[in-house]
């Protein structure tokens, strides 16, 4: 086959070039043209189009990105948005980073593998900040749970989350799961990773240093996932043509475990200036994004690069989206020693280039040039688009239509009948179906998993210090106001890593949305950006990095504005975290934190009970959340309380049913005011808690100091959930609706 | 009756770890000459006459390959 070098594309500018069908625009393709004074060759065309596609460029985010960088900066922050992940100090001189990322079309078109390697993706992505992985967690979305197309894509999904993190020896302490008809032929698979270094240890993605060696490690390339950064997450599905397959990756967490381990023992012994992994874009990314944050050029023999086929032209060689292998930038002297570690661990290495200070990236090829690119104007420079935006047109109808027209249980056994129908909803359910298939105590250091609020796990042996993190999004409430849906999605994480006593410090997101061409969708995704920002001001937290997808339709209809959430929290102490069961002590009082309205829009129970989406959703009232944390964290590490858990999906009713069957222990309980508001309002910035006589007490005064309303509800005993005006539900009922949902839906599961 | 043959490999352009653990395998075991391994599945199928080949396919295609990273070969043996 004929090599289009760098010298052809000079002599024959008039070439027609397939920039179309790469997914780039007319515009764009001039804009290449001007940039190089030429037209591009087909492997700088390649480049360019993985590289300013939606994915890799967020082209149509970045406008309004800005709001996160303009937030006051945080003292904790150590490394923020544009790395691989950002970084943040928990003290004792440990440094914590995490990040989530969406796999979400991979995972449709095969379900096992695209969920195993976002897990692969996110995990290279914390350990090329330095750190080793530590654990993971999976904030996943389908459709509804009875339709055909959940039950192919949910299993599979599970099975690969499963089978990769547990491959790796990595806990899964978390995460979620939401059924919704909007993620029908759009599932959402988030999947969040979480590592810890020293201060010290932080290592940035640069090529700096002429002279210094550019060496690729990991798995050999091969013709895989080649586009797929470009063309998978830059169409819908209904416009895919034929030649637009995408060619899935396979994941390979073996060789990933191996990669880990020897990147480990390669950073300890201070071998590398910088590094970076090899994500969507593929080498293509990783040179240009390393030169261009270093000396400024770089020089890269493609012949060098470790091939699985050896029929892969150079463009595939550049677009291929091969899993497991990193980049790094290694002085000549230390080239040798950075081999040998790589050989010990059986992984595959090879000097492929060389830093300079030319600030071109040139590659060659068969001995032609190839490209010769300013690398800036391929990782950086990429098109900015302000695209339209309008406040969809049914948005007032949509909020007008209040769930007070629904009606509503008021007997004895209605409210019962209705408590008993939300928690046997796979929304509300047990979700032990899905996590009982991940390893969540690998390593030894997971102090809460699933089904607490947040993942706990111990950072150091010897003080105990540990961090806590939760995700949670809620399309419902975004679908219905994307500023508020927003905020609340901050605010429940921010709550559930605080119900644990911990402090929350920092988030990371994940925005899932529709088509950015679609103005009602940019609207949305503006003012969900806007509503993180202000939550993020509000409780002083910094964003550390996040992660945009866009292009979640089908056809005209787009998923709810979905952001993801992440919040990371410390606790100076794990021994004395804050667990959701009750029964752990004798005589525990049970008390509710938090002010409760009449607040249904969104609600689990309008969803659940009608098929109802409309009004408004709750109220997020952030100085109460922030108020309400530091009672809980106070009051952890005192030791006031036995129990506490979020009230949030589901309200009270979910919560109590949580709490009570995490150790079989049931409760009597009378509430204040309306019972039906009482049990299923989803009101925000509330907690159950339970302590003893003395501990509740204690908590009562600091509450009354940082004005957060608490209230006694109950006590502790018994073998049925006992609320008075509801009829009692035994313990046992109370179980099988709950625990029954998901393997009625979706099989026994088969170990793997 | 007769016997189907159904083989389901993994396309040729999708890695293959389990192939690649063999290969490496093979090396420390001091094997020579064997360059590369790819790792597949083979199904045999008791079929009643008269064979319906292009159920057999439907039948490969559906459950036993998963043909957005395998390929399958069947193989009607007389």
């Amino acid at each position: 086959m004929k090599i289009d070098t760098v010298e052809a594309a000079g002599r024959t500018p008039d070439q027609e070039q397939p920039h179309a069908a790469l997914g780039l625009r007319g515009d764009e393709y001039q804009r290449i043209r001007d940039i190089l004074d030429r037209r591009p060759t087909s492997a700088e065309l390649a480049m360019y189009s993985v590289m300013w596609s939606e994915h890799c460029s967020y082209k149509s985010s970045k406008v309004h990105l800005r709001p996160f960088g303009d937030l006051p900066s945080s003292e904790r922050l150590m490394v923020g948005i544009g790395e691989n992940a950002g970084v943040v100090d928990i003290g004792d001189g440990y440094a914590v980073t995490f990040k989530a990322e969406s796999h979400n079309h991979p995972s449709y078109v095969e379900p096992y593998q695209g969920a195993a390697t976002g897990v692969g993706g996110i995990v290279r992505d914390i350990l090329t900040m330095g750190a080793r992985p530590l654990a993971v967690m999976d904030p996943l979305r389908f459709g509804p749970p009875e339709a055909a197309d959940t039950a192919r894509v949910l299993p599979g999904v599970v099975a690969g989350v499963g089978g990769y993190g547990n491959c790796l020896g990595l806990p899964n302490i978390g995460g979620e799961l939401v059924f919704d008809g909007c993620y029908a032929g759009n599932p959402l698979v988030n999947v969040l990773c979480v590592g810890v270094m020293r201060h010290e240890d932080i290592k940035l993605a640069r090529a700096p240093g002429p002279g210094n060696a550019v060496i690729i490690f990991g798995s050999r390339t091969g013709p895989d996932g080649i586009g797929g950064a470009s063309i998978l997450a830059s169409e819908t599905f209904e416009d895919q043509k034929p030649t637009k397959r995408p060619s899935v990756q396979v994941g390979d967490p073996f060789t990933e475990k191996l990669l880990i381990e020897c990147c480990l023992e390669i950073f300890a012994a201070d071998l590398v200036v910088g590094i970076q992994d090899f994500g969507a874009a593929g080498l293509s990314c990783a040179t240009t994004e390393l030169a261009s944050a270093g000396t400024g050029g770089m020089h890269v023999v493609l012949d060098e690069v470790p091939l699985r086929d050896q029929t892969m032209t150079c463009e595939e060689i550049l677009m291929s989206e091969s899993q497991e292998r990193m980049c790094a930038i290694v002085e000549p002297d230390k080239v040798d020693g950075f081999l040998a570690i790589c050989a010990k661990w059986e992984v595959r290495a090879a000097v492929i280039g060389t830093v300079n200070d030319s600030g071109r990236l040139t590659v060659e090829w068969r001995g032609e040039q190839i490209v010769d690119v300013p690398p800036r104007t391929v990782a950086h420079d990429g098109p900015v688009y302000e695209r339209p935006l309008s406040r969809p047109d049914d948005q007032d109808a949509l909020q007008a239509d209040t769930p007070d027209r629904l009606s509503r249980p008021s007997s004895a056994d209605e409210l019962r009948d209705t408590l008993l129908g939300l928690i046997a909803h796979p929304n509300l359910a047990d979700k032990t179906w899905v996590t009982e298939q991940y390893d969540s105590y690998v390593r030894g250091n997971t102090v809460l998993s699933q089904p607490e609020d947040a993942g706990v796990l111990r950072i150091d042996e010897q003080t105990h210090r540990g961090i806590a993190l939760s995700t949670d999004g809620n399309g419902r409430y975004g679908r219905l106001d994307p500023y508020v849906g927003a905020q609340l999605a901050v605010a429940e994480a921010y709550r559930n890593v605080a119900v644990t006593g911990a402090t929350p410090i920092a988030i990371t997101d994940c925005l899932n949305f529709g088509s950015p061409e679609e103005p009602g969708v940019m609207w949305q995704f503006a003012e969900s950006i806007r509503g993180i920002a202000d939550a993020c001001r509000e409780l002083g937290l910094p964003v550390t990095g996040g992660n945009v997808s866009f292009y979640n339709q089908t056809g005209d209809v787009a998923i709810h504005p979905t952001p993801v959430i992440g919040v990371l929290g410390v606790l100076d102490d794990v021994r004395l975290r804050l667990r959701q069961g009750l029964g752990r002590a004798a005589g525990e009082q049970i008390a509710l934190l938090g002010t409760t309205r009449a607040e249904f829009g969104g609600s689990q129970w309008a969803g659940i009970m009608h098929g109802h989406l409309g009004g408004l959703p709750p109220t997020a009232d952030l100085a109460a959340e922030a108020r309400l944390a530091g009672v809980l964290a106070q009051a952890a590490a005192r030791q006031w309380l036995t129990a506490a858990h979020d009230v949030s999906d589901g309200g009270l009713a979910a919560t109590l049913t949580e709490s009570v069957l995490r150790y079989g222990v049931g409760a009597q309980i009378s509430l204040p005011g309306d019972r039906f508001v009482a049990l299923f309002s989803e009101s925000a910035g509330r907690a159950l808690v339970a302590g003893t006589a003395y501990g509740l007490a204690a908590l009562e005064v600091a509450c009354t100091e940082a004005r957060v309303p608490v209230t006694r509800i109950g006590t502790v005993g018994g073998d049925e959930l006992a609320i008075d005006g509801v009829t009692p539900i035994p313990l046992a009922d109370l179980r099988t609706a709950w625990t029954d949902a998901l393997p009625r839906l979706f099989g026994a599961v088969t170990p793997p | 009756m007769t016997r189907v043959v159904v083989d389901v490999m993994l396309k040729t352009e999708i890695s293959d770890p389990q192939g690649q653990a063999v290969l490496s395998a093979l090396t420390k075991l001091g094997h020579q000459g064997v360059q590369a391994v790819r790792q597949g599945k083979r199904f045999e199928l008791e079929v009643t006459d008269p064979v319906d080949e292009a159920a057999i396919r439907q039948i490969a295609d559906t459950l036993l390959a998963n043909p957005v990273i395998e390929d399958f070969s069947v193989h009607v043996q007389t």
